[in-house]
């Protein structure tokens, strides 16, 4: 795969950065508290945690985000790429300010999130796997996330949502509309 | 270091031998040699970690050790199962192995192209040679097959990423032979793919050697595609001095001429001497090699059959040269 | 109503915070443990329990425990599995979104037990809020003495820390958790060696369920013994059941293992019944990858006898008759749901998640799937049956990790039971698409001779 021709960084502050690639002083320590989590030389155990930073920060996992976490953690960009791809959590490609994540796994299924996806589909004029023209919103079915008893469900960002109904889903439209960062947790 | 002594005492099919402790059954199977040798799409012996993917090798152990001579519940995969002492095993003996490798070739044909007329890799393939031994006539698959584009990693080395069946080998070898691996496997499930991700070209001066690991023709040698099919080409013992690797490999001629070179392979198909890029890509004039004698090609496969049955005639002009 | 050892306490106000987490009695097994118990006396006690892993596949935990390796000079590692990810299991996730501090408290206790020094709790990467909530609750309990050094001046020290996942249901089986810790793909590993030689970092390892970690604290503080008191058999204690589906009240139960299966589903103080007065269609009673078993068999085993919610009678008649506890995910099917969409869904969900190491899953789950799609969207064909049993069976057993079993015996049960809602699908497939089959007929079974 190749990186598109005129790619450009996702950033949350509507900015765009080329060839820029760091992580803020704040996420950078945090990278550091993370690596101390696993003995010397086994640093690469923080990889999957310092992805989830990098595609926080950055949006999304381009190359050279890839290429900037390998270095920061001594290993191959290849090493990077093998994992990025295999994890159905990272996006290797652009998407919205906004991930709406609807389980369609059994309990959830039986429950109506059929509907839910269609319904989503309808409000934001996006098919399942697609992104709304402006940014903010990409839409992507997924398999169970841990609330069948609370079913239907989506996760936006790092937020659940459970019980959905139509109207429940008329205001978290709007609700992340007003506020993109509010899928992370204390961005409220 | 300890003395190892073959004290472990394996049976498989009915034939007993000896080896070493940690000895795998594969290998076991391999020191006894002919039918009980399960097939091996994965494993390689000179590859770290190599070995338990493909599910080919797949046998019965009928029973477990003489200390615990219960059977084991399971098929295990010969490959990576260390023997005990008094183990009996069933390959080709036990029906449930030959259900099993049956469903594994068809599990590992239903994605592939099966364009083996147009594949550098027939008559020395090791799918083909498992697909004729264990599989079925015709295709219970009738769906779209999954495809990728063939693309170039390097100027010597073209990826048939829709031939492969993800052994694995070909990581294990930029992994182990070269210090900076540069591809590996992408994504997952059936999606899974060898691949560099970005665009990449693999120049380290070992990673030809992908070409000869790789069971199937997903890996080829662009300098031979489409010259020969590889049974009209004649394999000679040649050797050169060369100060990367041992210069000992196997040259395929046409006539006088050199269509390919490859490192020397052994009767299941391993590498057990590696060489480097220049030794198989760029030496390919008679005059690069000393021509020591036809190669004998111990495999039951198109490769090998019907070739040295005969005596070479002594006015061969290659052996004299040399 | 049932006792209870883990959510005793969970609808207390804070008990997610420290102080009240203390004050309500938190932390008093590790204060027994450190000043009156050997490592090998927490191992003896779990022993007593009969406590079995929790995460499905009900291995004895106090024997897992004693197959780890102790080579002198090794660092051991004890790792928390939750990466619950098996449809229809959530229970890991109520218990540490609401009483994370149990779960440090089994940490401590287990690695104590196991000489690890250096624990983590694997968590799967969608449930990056409740590593918030653990990491939150980890600091609480380092900046109260509880975790580092010489923790309660008894020389034992333990650092503990939170990895995540990133989206892989792979990573729940222990040696692809394993690779997914050292930031690699989640690509089981080939046994042996077994993680309890070769584990994390190819150190000495154990890899035990959240619930099972958490199970540790009740059976120090009251010992094994009592533990084992609870319950029928080998099925001890009590065991946190994800309810979901057409009932009335889904949500995490905790039973004790003496409970029936019909009390569990119809009793007003666990799932209060099928939603909407409708009947009982099916029942997969230990997450996705368990059979599914008919209505008939739901309640009754084959033999007539009450089923009940432990271990064996859940297992009652083998897979012919009879399905499996497994992880406790307790999935309700009304009179309205299709079976043959429920098994495509499932094998979608296997599909997606094979990690694709191996040639019979790789090839063999998205198949499976192919299939399944074409019958219940009215292009398939009898013989599909047939090639779909086939299919399963030559997956089963023969993959590296049990994945492949796990797809395989959804595809199996349903055709077992519900085979004549198969061949409605291909007879009649236009109202296949707009009706459902309703209930299947009751089948006789010849009672199986052990």
């Amino acid at each position: 795969m190749l990186l598109p021709e005129n790619w450009t960084l996702n950033d949350h502050n509507g900015e765009t950065a080329v060839n820029q690639i760091a992580f803020k002083e704040e996420t950078l320590k945090e990278v550091g508290r993370i690596t101390s989590h696993y003995p010397e030389g086994m640093q690469k155990s923080a990889l999957i945690r310092v992805l989830h930073l990098a595609q926080a920060e950055f949006g999304w996992l381009s190359v050279p985000a890839m290429d900037y976490v390998a270095r920061l953690l001594h290993i191959q960009p290849v090493e990077v790429y093998e994992v990025a791809t295999f994890y159905s959590m990272y996006d290797t490609q652009p998407v919205g300010k906004v991930k709406l994540e609807v389980c369609r796994t059994g309990p959830c299924m039986i429950e109506g999130a059929e509907g839910i996806v269609e319904y989503i589909e309808q409000q934001l004029g996006i098919k399942d796997g697609e992104t709304t023209p402006d940014g903010l919103f990409t839409l992507k079915t997924v398999e169970c996330l841990g609330a069948c008893g609370y079913a239907p469900m989506l996760q936006a960002g790092e937020k659940f949502h459970e019980h959905l109904t139509k109207a429940k889903v008329d205001e978290l439209i709007a609700h992340y509309k007003a506020n993109p960062r509010a899928n992370y947790m204390g961005m409220e | 270091m300890s003395e190892t002594t073959d004290n472990i005492q394996v049976t498989i099919d009915g034939k007993s031998i000896s080896v070493a402790a940690g000895t795998t059954i594969l290998n076991a199977a391999r020191m006894i040699g002919g039918d009980v040798v399960p097939p091996a799409m994965c494993y390689y012996s000179s590859l770290k970690g190599s070995g338990g993917k493909c599910r080919t090798c797949l046998v019965e152990v009928s029973k477990g050790s003489e200390k615990d001579p219960r059977p084991m519940p399971k098929l295990v995969a010969s490959c990576s199962t260390p023997v005990m002492d008094g183990m009996e095993v069933k390959n080709k003996s036990s029906q449930r192995v030959l259900d099993a490798r049956q469903g594994v070739v068809e599990f590992l044909l239903i994605n592939h192209p099966l364009d083996c007329p147009v594949c550098d890799q027939a008559g020395e393939c090791h799918l083909q040679d498992l697909a004729f031994e264990h599989g079925l006539e015709k295709t219970r698959f009738e769906f779209k097959r999954r495809t990728f584009d063939k693309i170039d990693i390097g100027d010597y080395i073209k990826l048939h990423m829709t031939r492969c069946i993800l052994c694995y080998r070909c990581v294990y070898t930029a992994d182990q032979l070269t210090n900076e691996r540069e591809h590996g496997v992408m994504k997952r499930g059936d999606a899974s793919e060898i691949s560099t991700y970005i665009k990449n070209s693999l120049d380290n001066d070992f990673i030809g050697n992908v070409i000869d690991v790789c069971p199937v023709g997903a890996l080829t040698d662009k300098t031979f595609r489409f010259r020969s099919r590889v049974w009209y080409t004649k394999p000679m013992d040649a050797h050169r001095d060369c100060k990367k690797c041992s210069g000992k490999a196997v040259a395929w001629m046409i006539g006088d001429d050199i269509a390919r070179v490859t490192a020397r392979k052994d009767q299941f198909g391993e590498v057990k001497e590696f060489i480097c890029n220049e030794c198989r890509f760029e030496k390919k004039e008679k005059t690069d090699w000393v021509i020591e004698g036809p190669r004998h090609i111990d495999r039951r496969s198109v490769i090998g059959a019907n070739k040295y049955e005969e005596p070479i005639p002594e006015h061969t002009p290659l052996l004299n040269k040399a | 109503m049932s006792r209870k050892l883990l959510l005793e306490n969970d609808h207390i106000e804070g008990i997610n915070t420290y102080d009240v987490y203390r004050k309500n009695g938190g932390y008093r097994s590790v204060e027994k443990a450190l000043k009156s118990m050997s490592p090998d006396d927490i191992v003896e006690e779990v022993k007593k329990s009969g406590l079995r892993g929790r995460g499905g596949a009900g291995f004895p935990t106090g024997m897992k425990w004693s197959f780890i390796a102790k080579p002198d000079g090794v660092p051991r590692h004890l790792l928390c599995n939750a990466d619950e990810s098996e449809p229809g299991t959530f229970k890991d996730r109520y218990l540490m979104e609401k009483i994370p501090h149990l779960l440090i408290e089994g940490m401590i206790l287990s690695s104590y037990a196991l000489g690890a020094n250096q624990s983590y709790i694997y968590i799967r990467g969608e449930y990056m809020y409740v590593l918030r909530i653990l990491e939150k609750a980890i600091a609480e309990a380092y900046a109260n003495g509880w975790l580092g050094k010489n923790i309660l001046g008894s020389g034992f020290d333990l650092e503990l820390s939170v990895s995540p996942g990133a989206g892989a249901y792979i990573c729940g089986e222990e040696t692809a958790l394993i690779e997914s810790l050292e930031g690699k793909r989640g690509n089981p590993r080939m046994k042996p060696p077994f993680p309890a030689v070769k584990g994390l970092w190819q150190r000495p390892t154990v890899v035990n369920n959240v619930e099972t970690i958490a199970a540790v604290v009740p059976i120090v503080n009251d010992g094994g013994e009592e533990y084992a008191k609870i319950g029928i058999g080998r099925s001890t204690g009590t065991k946190l059941i994800s309810a979901s589906g057409n009932i009335n009240k889904p949500g995490v139960y905790e039973i004790e293992m003496n409970i029936s299966v019909e009390e569990f589903i119809y009793g007003d103080n666990y799932c209060g019944g099928i939603k909407n007065g409708k009947k009982l269609k099916a029942c997969v009673p230990g997450g996705s990858s368990v059979p599914i078993l008919p209505h008939y068999l739901v309640c009754k085993t084959a033999s007539g006898q009450d089923r009940l919610m432990t271990y064996e009678s859940l297992a009652d008649g083998g897979f012919a008759t009879g399905s499996m506890l497994g992880s406790g995910g307790f999935i309700v099917y009304d009179e309205d749901q299709c079976i043959v969409r429920n098994t495509w869904n499932f094998s979608r969900f296997y599909h997606h998640e094979s990690c694709g190491q191996c040639s019979p899953c790789r090839e063999g789950t998205g198949w499976m799937e192919k299939v399944l799609h074409r019958l219940e969207y009215g292009h398939g064909k009898m013989e599909d049956i047939d090639l779909l049993w086939d299919i399963q069976r030559k997956i089963e057993g023969n993959t590296i990790c049990p994945l492949g079993d796990a797809a395989a015996w959804p595809v199996a049960a349903a055709i077992r039971h519900f085979r004549e809602e198969f061949e409605w699908h291909v007879n009649e497939p236009k109202a296949a698409l707009q009706v459902n089959y309703g209930l299947v007929a009751e089948k006789i079974f010849e009672p199986v001779t052990a």
